[in-house]
């Protein structure tokens, strides 16, 4: 069997979730296992007919009041409870902050290495061969797990979401007992910055500023850019966030966010390896940039070479035009 | 209180990496090895603990000879004391086992501690495992990616990132903690830190000192392969004033990318 946990943020399932359900749909074909979900809350049976859609033959709620805030160790107890008793080959999380959060704590309980982060997930001969970035994207290792089950986060909008069809499967609910006494983390509150705008690592399309910006207020450019287009966010390059420009959570590249979106646009950013490291598995890259010779133009799928402040407003009302 | 650190020594962010295909690993030659950014945060966050409260900093790494660099600097920053606990396998990219050993030394000899802090990821390996599986190993709270920590005697809180949000995490103490971007600036070493660092003796331990088995202490990850991500082809480079690129940008996103 493969087991996929479904994060829930506001009470529905986590995009980069469903990817990972739908690499499980796909696992499960190539190597004929069943595939099943699971939730930790309480009353969360509604979402079973979304998780059958895709291609979920079965459901566990786990159910316990303490799991509707988030603690590491009770979450990773609940999961590690059910594994102990369903034994899956393989269990696939999003590699969201939460997900990287509690797999290795997870694979550690269950006496198991965790393949983080991966990018691909490959069946050759029956066995399961795992690739992800090291060096933030600079090489790519590829690695079989040797003990089972094999646990592995998935990082976001690199796996495709599987076609959702209407099918049914089994609702199992386990109520949880967690053990009492333990010293345990939970998470206490929730500060949303900016009323919870998109993360770069979830964003569809990137909107990505750097040195050529010149100062903070200059980012409300690419804001106002974010707002018209759908799913999109705004980074920026190590440089403009060392500078106090923008937030650190928007950082692109090696000590920021590793990222692959659809489209990524580069303003002002020269292109230094360890920012190409970080979004160089984008789908398209765009970049707009005053120095000809700038690397981030080696990488960009069309680049247009000018000075930024006077690209973007003309950019906007083209790009109004078509969005219309 | 009795903070320590774990540090790693990896290749600066600058690094061009190249590949042994036949080994399937990172040629080392010609790479500028430092101590791993974010176990920078780690440390600064520690040494300022220290100065609040009062108590010992320790840092600790897992790996060869030549990771006492990366100690000699963290002690050079302020840190009390520097352990090496002596590997002989290089980069096994295996979280579970960098965390056994890292428990089993805390359990037996470092018993006596308020915080386990690290970075939150190595620079390279970028697994992120190893705070998580310690904090299991040992039965202690976790909080990673922390940009904000605030420590009281017995408990503290931890402002972690998610997507779009901090999460404040509340924790009984001792806990691990990981340091993300963000949570401080880390100080530069001082001269009369760096010569105090260059005296220090610096204790070595080796990995079977720990009294770990061959088996906890083989790899369970099997590297079937390593390469350079596929290159990019450059695209169309267009010039001329900026109504005209502006236009033509915008029917690359929407006619040809289809993105817009």
């Amino acid at each position: 069997m493969i087991l996929t946990y479904l994060e829930l943020r506001d009470g529905k399932i986590k995009k980069a979730s469903l990817e990972a359900l739908s690499e499980g749909k796909r696992k499960a074909a190539e190597l004929n296992k069943q595939l099943a979900a699971v939730i930790l809350g309480v009353g969360k049976g509604g979402l079973a007919p979304e998780i059958f859609a895709y291609g979920a033959s079965q459901v566990y709620f786990l159910e316990n009041p303490a799991f509707k805030q988030y603690s590491t160790q009770d979450y990773a107890f609940g999961l590690a409870e059910l594994a102990k008793k369903i034994n899956p080959e393989i269990i696939f999380f999003a590699a969201t902050a939460l997900g990287r959060d509690l797999a290795p704590r997870l694979a550690a309980k269950l006496g198991v290495s965790l393949a983080s982060d991966c990018t691909k997930v490959l069946v050759r001969q029956g066995r399961v061969e795992f690739t992800r970035p090291i060096f933030a994207g600079k090489a790519l290792l590829s690695f079989t797990l040797k003990a089972s089950p094999k646990i592995a986060t998935l990082r976001p909008n690199v796996f495709p979401l599987a076609e959702a069809t209407a099918v049914q499967g089994d609702v199992i609910r386990e109520s949880v007992s967690l053990p009492e006494g333990l010293p345990r983390g939970r998470v206490a509150e929730i500060l949303e910055e900016r009323g919870g705008e998109l993360d770069v690592s979830e964003a569809d399309v990137i909107i990505s500023g750097g040195r050529g910006m010149k100062a903070p207020e200059n980012f409300e450019l690419l804001r106002q850019l974010s707002g018209l287009i759908p799913h999109s966010a705004v980074g920026a390059s190590r440089s403009a966030v060392d500078s106090g420009w923008i937030g650190h959570q928007h950082q692109v590249g090696q000590t920021g966010k590793t990222v692959s979106p659809n489209l990524y646009l580069a303003f002002g950013i020269s292109g230094a390896i360890q920012h190409l490291a970080g979004m160089s598995s984008s789908k398209v890259i765009v970049a707009v940039n005053k120095d000809p010779d700038a690397p981030i133009f080696k990488v960009a799928d069309f680049g247009v070479v000018g000075d930024l402040f006077q690209v973007i407003p003309p950019l906007k009302e083209e790009l109004k035009k078509v969005l219309a | 209180m009795n903070i320590l650190v774990f540090v790693k020594r990896v290749p600066d962010t600058e690094s061009k990496i190249r590949i042994n295909p036949e080994t399937n690993a990172v040629v080392e030659e010609g790479l500028n090895f430092v101590l791993s950014p974010y176990d920078e945060y780690a440390m600064e966050e520690a040494l300022r603990i220290r100065e609040a409260k009062g108590g010992k900093v320790t840092a600790v790494t897992v790996g060869r000879e030549e990771s006492l660099v990366i100690l000699r600097k963290c002690l050079a920053m302020g840190a009390d004391e520097a352990v090496l606990i002596k590997d002989y396998l290089p980069e096994a990219y295996d979280g579970l086992r960098t965390a056994r050993v890292i428990a089993r030394f805390v359990q037996k000899r470092n018993p006596d501690y308020g915080l386990l802090l690290f970075g939150k990821q190595s620079v390279g390996a970028d697994n992120g495992q190893v705070p998580s599986m310690v904090a299991e190993f040992l039965g202690l709270p976790q909080a990673n990616v922390v940009v904000k920590l605030e420590v009281e005697e017995a408990a503290g809180a931890a402002y972690r990132e998610i997507e779009g949000a901090q999460e404040k995490v509340d924790f009984p103490l001792p806990a691990v903690i990981s340091a993300q971007k963000g949570l401080n600036e880390p100080r530069y070493e001082t001269l009369k830190g760096i010569m105090m660092a260059k005296k220090k003796e610096i204790p070595t331990i080796s990995i079977e000192e720990l009294g770990l088995n061959p088996e906890e202490l083989a790899p369970q990850i099997e590297i079937t392969g390593m390469e350079m991500p596929p290159a990019r082809q450059a695209g169309r480079v267009v010039t001329g004033p900026p109504e005209e690129t502006a236009k033509q940008l915008a029917g690359f996103l929407h006619n040809e990318a289809k993105m817009i």
